[in-house]
């Protein structure tokens, strides 16, 4: 059990969890989040958005009955978590860029926090938040409001990719991956539904060239061009 | 304080578990992440992942929907095939000390007893040299989302009966019928597998089910209906597990949305020999050893020496 320290809401519907706790996450890793015992039936997996001596903080956005009750949670409310789980990013070589769509962005902070240098783009549908935080870590931030984030990035400048958001935009970053020069090491972090997160169940399973993955233990992070999105 | 003198021990034939707790087919894997987070000797016994002759990659699109108490998922049967298990699983099955249960599905006749000899013959080789790691098989007539075979089998007895007969006499293993609610008569269909000489059924199989997206139109599912599993289907499961242990005077072993001591001790009263448990391992990741600590702590709270006691009592 984790004590809930604050629970914040950034804008529309976005939320910023802190628990107490020593974790010792990887940027990139996620933890199967609950605050209630037996309903809603399954916990949500939520990726790290910040860790420290205190905790670890997950940026969640609502969107169904589970992220619903989790933002009605109070600071002395206690959730439980499993993990850290699955892979997280891999070591960034070279020139880096991070790119989030969306609650995507989540994995992000923690993970730019960790690197000497990366250039971070935020996309965003209607409304920004947690820009301020994103520029405190003191690399370059190129925020997108309305449009597609990825539309303003030259795979070709970088060395290591790093992507997370919605599907459609991942299938786009595949796509950009494909006529690049191939300069780039391109990495997808998917955000698919989960029950057991640790490996057991195959409801998160992703078709990979070299078969079925499954995304919480082999994943959530894959190479570009290894995972097939449908 | 929990004592130790009580007797949690069940019985399927000449296999004897431990306690009645045995995680059900497709929630657990083989057993090996689960392993990682509490000791497997805890629990009474394992079936494994549902496994066919040959690999399948199971159904695309989305795969799990989660539902008020329950959930509908749409795996497909995604497994490695017999040879990959028997090959790299079973080593692993070697080194556990619980009944190890392989839950074999199929698309055709010919497929399931393929398979069933396959896994006998492994058997035999590995029981001849000391190194046993399949203690029964679980036949899986009642798999709601493949869509040649599966559940096909599950529904018509006379259909079933079939399956059952011709896997028996492929195997000496100790054999388990998996059984459907979704089956025209489940009492029924667990008398024939008395009648075909199987050492007991298990029951039930998810619930078959749908889910719609309303703004897209359509099914959130690519094989359009799911399996209902979780605490929603704990009644008709129950209800269906008393009805076929009045029927059959082989052990049933009862599953369906067990998610507390309490839980699993209704289905002993309705007549199981042993429970399976599935979804409550996604709601508590311990959830084996936390229900084999239950049952021992429910048994000394009520003065229960034996299971046998409260066996079957309604």
């Amino acid at each position: 059990m984790a004590t809930i320290i604050s629970n914040r809401r950034v804008a529309e519907g976005i939320y910023v969890i802190h628990a107490a706790g020593r974790f010792e996450a990887k940027a990139g890793q996620f933890f199967m989040v609950r605050g209630w015992e037996s309903y809603p039936l399954l916990s949500r997996p939520l990726s790290v958005y910040d860790q420290n001596e205190h905790g670890v903080k997950f940026l969640y956005k609502v969107a169904g009955e589970g992220t619903e009750r989790l933002s009605r949670m109070r600071a002395g409310e206690e959730l439980t978590l499993l993990g850290p789980l699955g892979n997280g990013f891999p070591a960034a070589e070279g020139r880096t860029a991070l790119v989030g769509g969306g609650i995507g962005i989540a994995p992000l902070f923690y993970t730019a926090r960790h690197l000497e240098q990366a250039d971070l783009y935020l996309g965003y549908s209607v409304e920004v938040y947690e820009e301020q935080e994103f520029r405190s870590i003191g690399h370059p931030v190129t925020i997108n409001c309305g449009g597609r984030v990825l539309d303003g990035i030259d795979f070709d400048e970088y060395d290591t990719i790093f992507v997370c958001g919605p599907e459609p935009m991942l299938r786009a970053a595949q796509l950009k991956s494909n006529l690049s020069s191939g300069r780039a090491h391109v990495y997808l972090s998917l955000e698919n539904r989960m029950a057991c997160g640790i490996g057991a169940c195959l409801v998160c399973s992703v078709g990979c060239e070299q078969g079925r993955k499954k995304a919480c233990s082999e994943g959530p992070v894959f190479r570009a061009e290894e995972v097939v999105l449908a | 304080m929990i004592e130790t003198n009580l007797d949690t021990t069940c019985h399927i034939g000449e296999v004897t578990f431990k306690n009645p707790v045995v995680m059900a087919s497709g929630t657990f894997g083989f057993g090996r992440e689960y392993g990682r987070v509490y000791d497997l000797s805890k629990l009474g016994g394992i079936s494994g992942k549902g496994i066919t002759l040959h690999p399948r990659p199971g159904n695309p699109g989305i795969r799990v929907y989660e539902t008020p108490s329950g959930m509908l998922n749409s795996v497909g049967l995604e497994n490695p095939g017999i040879q990959t298990f028997l090959q790299e699983e079973c080593l692993f099955w070697e080194t556990l000390d619980t009944v190890r249960i392989v839950n074999l599905g199929g698309g055709t006749i010919q497929d399931y007893i393929e398979g069933a000899r396959l896994i006998d013959e492994d058997s035999n080789r590995r029981s001849a040299a000391g190194r046993r790691a399949v203690d029964m098989i679980e036949l899986n007539i009642s798999c709601p989302n493949v869509k040649a075979g599966g559940m096909a089998y599950g529904i018509k007895t006379s259909i079933a009966r079939e399956v059952v007969r011709e896997v028996r006499a492929a195997t000496t293993l100790p054999l388990m019928v998996k059984l459907s609610p979704n089956a025209e008569d489940i009492a029924d269909m667990a008398q024939m597998c008395e009648q075909e000489g199987a050492e007991a059924v298990s029951l039930i199989n998810t619930v078959s089910g749908m889910k719609i997206d309303v703004h897209r139109r359509r099914s959130v599912f690519e094989n359009l209906y799911a399996g209902l599993s979780g605490p929603a289907i704990k009644p008709i499961a129950l209800r269906m597990v008393h009805q076929v242990c009045q029927r059959v005077s082989i052990p049933v072993v009862g599953m369906g949305g067990i998610s507390c001591a309490e839980d699993l001790i209704e289905f002993v009263m309705a007549g199981a020999e042993a429970v399976q448990i599935g979804t409550y391992n996604f709601v508590n990741v311990q959830a084996g050893a936390d229900l084999a600590a239950g049952v021992e702590r429910f048994m000394a709270e009520e003065g229960i020496a034996s299971l046998s006691e409260i066996r079957g009592i309604l």
